[in-house]
Formats: structure tokens, sequence, C-alpha cells
């Protein structure tokens, strides 16, 4: 099993009031697979897939990636798993402005510490899969919206890895420049990687090998086709 | 994430907010200037009056006549009364003690100098050839040879008083006299300038005979006396007072003094002045980090967003602080560099402004600004960067 997700609940607490975001939720993903999570807005589905990502953690409930219990890792660890095994993208893109394209590709790579001459290889191989070549020394602002998001999903998957997670990947995108975003993704789960993937979009949805609704911080639906 | 890429990624993001890195740069620099041109302005008050006490001779021990109780203060202000003269003899019998490198007996009188078809009042030091070593004179014409014993009637005059009574400059062999008496002038001094409100360009001097002659007096003004070395002085100091007290039937009642003493003294001050001024101007360092610390909280803010992202693609606390002070790091550096060199250059300035004002830095200056800089800019970078570490990535990536 790749992803288990035992009991894991998550309660955020404002001012007196408790907020239950997940309640409860049971979910196993194995390798390879592509999924998608819809539901209404504040089901709870960006909270599902940043405690995925290690960026959130459960109040409850346990969760084992890859056999290991995560949320036991040292703050360290935790960043080594999100920088090797764990790939984010967001609907914003999230790209530095002030880097270049093949800067903000590059940086995952400053972050695990390679060599700069390991950094250039690897960057220009990635430009090229997502052909983003010739954008390589373009700034965020003077990209378009899709070429941005390819930026982004070049960056999330530079050091291969094993989830790659995507929260409403195309909710900033027209239909034509979506549907590029969704063939990459696409192409990166022919390669092998599990990716997981938060819409509102039924289309984009409906395309996942595996649908999972969501309602009220709990799963209502878990279909494969 | 290595440092050297986190130095070069700190780097880029420093020249990339060019507004705020010019502003942090400004602040650093004026401050280290302000370290560099306070001290240079106190060093320069130092060397100035060492300068000037070390143009009335170095390792000087003085003997003037008549007791004075006042420790430290002016040599040339002590007026003491004169119970016994101090003698000629007493001055010769000096020659013999352990540690006396030479001496000069003085006398001082004002008279009237006329030569050249023109007169003059100046005032006269009557003394001897070894007067001008003690005094570190020298003569830019001609010899003085005089000693302690009958001399010939020679003069030696001030660069200023030659061309004043001989504008064509063959003062030298010339006949002038002092009231009623007759010299030959066998020397010139090399100007000198003022110093210590006595300017040598107006002095005439005479072998110290015909100073007691003129002035009709028995009684030295002074014994000026240079000891071997520094070492030297203080029991020079104490021979010297012991041989006179002997000479003068068991009485103590002539005042030794040495010039380092006093010296030290003003010498002491003067570096303390020194380092209260760079401990002022430190104080701008100071308020130059408060503003370093404001900015890079503004930049912290500004880029939470980045912070979040950098966190989801797998950064540590340690690198997001690492690339926040080292960002502070560069400002420093550069801030640290424009600073020194505006420094030296107002410190130049101040040497053109005021020539006689040796305003350099001192050495321990730059070296002090520039770590100053660099404390401050890690201490105001401490508390922002450990904020940025510390942020929560979900809630900082949904900030935009
Ligand atoms: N940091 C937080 N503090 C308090 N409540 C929060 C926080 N984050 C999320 N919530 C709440 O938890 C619930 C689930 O939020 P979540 O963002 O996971 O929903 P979502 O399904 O992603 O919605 P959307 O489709 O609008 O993105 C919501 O009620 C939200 O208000
Ligand atoms: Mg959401």
């Amino acid at each position: 099993m790749m992803i288990s997700l035992s009991n894991i609940s998550r309660i955020f607490i404002m001012g007196d009031q408790e907020v239950r975001a997940l309640n409860h939720i049971n979910l196993n993903i194995t390798a390879g697979e592509y999924l998608s999570v819809m539901g209404p807005s504040g089901s709870g589905k960006s909270t599902l897939l940043n405690i995925i990502g290690i960026l959130d953690r459960p109040t409850s409930g346990t969760y084992l990636l890859e056999k290991r219990d995560v949320t036991a890792l040292s703050e360290v660890e935790q960043a080594k798993v999100r920088r090797e095994r764990i790939g984010f993208i967001f609907q914003s893109f999230h790209l530095v402005p002030r880097l270049t394209a093949a800067e903000n590709i590059e940086l995952p790579l400053i972050l695990e510490g390679l060599s700069l001459q390991e950094r250039k290889a690897r960057v220009a191989a990635v430009l090229e899969e997502t052909d983003l070549t010739d954008r390589a020394s373009h700034r965020p602002a003077e990209l378009s919206g899709g070429q941005r998001q390819r930026v982004a999903i070049a960056r999330a998957t530079i050091l291969k890895p094993a989830v790659l997670l995507a929260d409403e990947p195309t909710g900033n995108l027209d239909h034509k420049t979506g549907a590029e975003v969704v063939a990459l993704l696409e192409k990166l789960h022919h390669g092998g990687t599990t990716v997981i993937v938060v819409t509102h979009d039924r289309e984009l949805g409906g395309r996942a090998h595996r649908k999972v609704q969501m309602r009220d911080g709990e799963i209502i639906e878990d279909k494969s086709t | 994430m290595t440092i050297k890429d986190a130095l070069r990624l700190s780097f880029h993001t420093v020249v990339s907010y060019r507004l705020r890195a010019l502003l942090i740069l400004l602040a650093m620099a004026l401050g280290v200037a302000a370290v560099v041109v306070l001290t240079s302005l106190g060093e320069g008050a130092r060397r100035f009056v060492v300068g000037q006490f070390s143009s009335l001779g170095t390792n000087l021990v003085i003997v003037f006549p008549g007791r004075a109780e006042t420790t430290g203060g002016f040599p040339g202000s002590l007026i003491g009364e004169t119970p016994r003269d101090l003698t000629l003899d007493d001055a010769a019998s000096l020659a013999t003690i352990h540690g006396v490198r030479r001496y000069a007996p003085l006398n001082v009188g004002a008279s009237e100098l006329s030569g050249g078809g023109r007169l003059r009042e100046i005032t006269v030091l009557g003394s001897t050839a070894d007067f001008f070593q003690i005094r570190h004179m020298s003569l830019a014409q001609g010899r003085f040879t005089a000693d302690s014993g009958p001399n010939p009637a020679e003069i030696v005059l001030g660069t200023a008083l030659a061309r004043e009574l001989f504008p064509l400059g063959n003062a030298l062999g010339q006949r002038v006299r002092l009231g009623d008496r007759r010299f030959r002038v066998a020397g010139i001094l090399v100007p000198q300038g003022e110093s210590m409100g006595f300017n040598t360009d107006e002095i005439a001097i005479i072998p110290v005979d015909h100073a007691q002659a003129l002035f009709n007096t028995q009684s030295l003004f002074r014994i000026l006396i240079e000891a071997e070395n520094r070492a030297a002085i203080e029991p020079t100091k104490a021979a010297v007072r012991k041989a006179l007290t002997l000479r003068h039937d068991g009485e103590e009642d002539v005042t030794v003094i040495t010039q380092d003493a006093v010296l030290a003294t003003f010498d002491r001050i003067l570096s303390a002045l020194t380092f209260a001024v760079a401990g002022i101007a430190a104080i701008s360092l100071a308020v130059a980090g408060i503003l370093v610390m404001n900015v890079m909280l503004v930049a912290v803010s500004q880029r939470t967003s980045e912070i979040g992202l950098l966190k989801a693609l797998g950064a540590t606390r340690q690198d997001i602080k690492r690339l926040f002070l080292m960002e502070t790091l560069w400002l420093s550096l550069a801030g640290a560099a424009a600073g020194m060199a505006l420094g030296y250059a107002g410190a130049m300035l101040l040497r053109l402004a005021y020539p006689q004002l040796p305003a350099y830095p001192p050495h321990w200056a730059g070296l002090a600004a520039i770590v100053t800089a660099f404390v401050t800019g890690i201490i105001a970078s401490l508390m922002p960067a450990s904020r940025a570490s510390k942020l929560d990535p979900v809630l900082a990536l949904s900030r935009k």
C-alpha cells in the first residue's frame, strides 16, 4: 500500500468553535493509481491533500506513507519526504516571480543539494519533456497560465516523486490550456507516478480511474472504473 | 541545501528587491561611515596633540627653579618663586648623570633686534648647541656651536626674522644687534611654524652666556634634559632631582617634571574620547539594525506564500532561516563596504578642510565598523528569519 489513512480526523479550532474538516477518514491508495477527489466547497478536499502531503498533521488517526508513519518523523525527515516522495501542484501555480522558469524548476534540486552540473542537466531534460525549452529564461509574468502550470508541474516532478498531489490544477485555466495540463498529468501517471487530483471539474474528475466523493469531511463514495 | 547555493539564492533575492536593498544598504553605510569618520576625528585630535608635544622634544626631563606642588599641568605655565638660582654650573653638573643623553640650559627674554636697517622686539633664547637636538630644531643655513663655556657672539635667527631683516636672503654672516650687543648671524632656522603657541620662526637664539649677560641674570629659566630612552626617563628624573638637591645644600628647591607624564595623560584622555565617539557612532548602526529588522519583517510577510511553497517543495526550517540570514549578510557586506568607502572619503575631506588635523581612521576603526555591521545585520535578521521558518505551510500557501 502506497498511502494508508485510517481513522483520520482533522479538527480546526476557531475561537470556541470546532470545525471538523475531516471526520474519521479511511482511504488506501496503491502505487500508480490515478484518483480524483470531488465534492462541494468546504467538504475537506484540500485538507485531505495537505495531510497526504505532510503539510498538515491529522488531529487523530494514523497515516502510513510507503509503510512509514510519517506523523512520527522529525521536521527535517518530513521535509526530506516532501522533497523526494511528494510533488505539489496548486491552483495558483505558486511560482517565484523573480526567478525564471528554469530557476523555478531548479528549486527542489537546490534544496536537495545536487551539484550545479547535475541540476542543469536535469532541468534541461524536464524542460524538454514539458515542452518549455524555449521558455526557460522567461519569468512567470511573461508566461501564459498554461505555461505557468506546466512549469509548476515540471518543478513538482523533477525529483521523480512517488505521488503527485494536485489541488484544482485547472481552476485558473481555460478549457483548452486545462486540457493540456491534464494531458501532462496523465502522461506522468502513465510513467508510473501516483496522481491525486482535487477538482470541481466533472470532466477532469471523470477521467480518473478512481473517483472519491466527499461531503462534510467524510468520504461518501469511492468508485473505481 | 548547500551553503553555497543558499548564498547564491539569497544574493539573487537581494538584487531582485533593489529598493529594499538600497534602503538597508544606505542605513548600514551611514552607520559604518559615522564610525570611521568620528573615530578619525578623535584619532586626529589625539595625533595632533601628541604631535605638538613631540615637537617639543622626546624623552624630555625639564628642570626649573622653585618648588611647585602642582602635579601634571602645563610645563610652561608653572611659575614657582625662585628661592635659589639654577645656575649654569648646576646644568653642567648634570652631564655625568647616568641616563642623561644631552642637556641644554635655557634663558629666555625679550630684546630689541636691529639689523639691515630694521628694528624689532623679539623673544631671545639663550642656550647651547644641544638645545637644537633636544627641541628637534635644525638649521637651514650655517652652524651653531655654543657650549656652556665662553662663546663667540653668534646668533641664530628664525626664518621669518631673517627674511624680515634681510629680504634678499643674505642674512648669514651679517652683523645684527641685540640691545647694544653685537652678534654675527651664524645660522638660520628651518621653518617650523607654530607649536604649542610658540612660533619658532620669530625667535633668535644666542649662546647661553651671552643671554645671561644680556638679561643680566645668573639664573637659568630651565634646564632641558633628554633621557637616553623612554625607560630612562623616570630614573633620570630622580637622579637629577637628587643631584641638584645635593648641590643646593640638601634643599629641594627645584622642580623636575617629565613631559612624558603630561603627554601620557593627554594620550589617555584622547584615546578614551575616540572610543567614546566610536561608541556613539555605533549607536547609529544600532538604529540601522532596527531598520534592517523591520524591513526584513516586511519582507517575510510579503514573501509568506513563497515560504509556504519552499516548505511544500521540501525546504527545512533551517534552509529557510538560512536564506533570510544570508540576505542580511549580503546587505551588511555591501553596507560595510559602501560605508568604509564613504567614511574614508569623509576622513579625507576632513584632512583637506583642516590640514593641521591628521584625521586618519585608527587601524581598528575599519575592522570594528565591519564587524559591528555584520553583527547588527545578523542580530536584526534573527527574529524575522526565525519567524519565517516557523510559518505554517498550509496557511502560508493560502495567503496571496
Ligand atoms: N486553517 C483553518 N482554520 C480553520 N478552519 C479551516 C482551516 N482550513 C480549513 N478550514 C475549514 O475546514 C473545512 C474544510 O476546508 P477545505 O479547505 O479542506 O475544503 P475544500 O473541500 O478544499 O473546499 P474548496 O473546494 O472550497 O477548496 C472548511 O469548513 C474550512 O472552513
Ligand atoms: Mg480546497
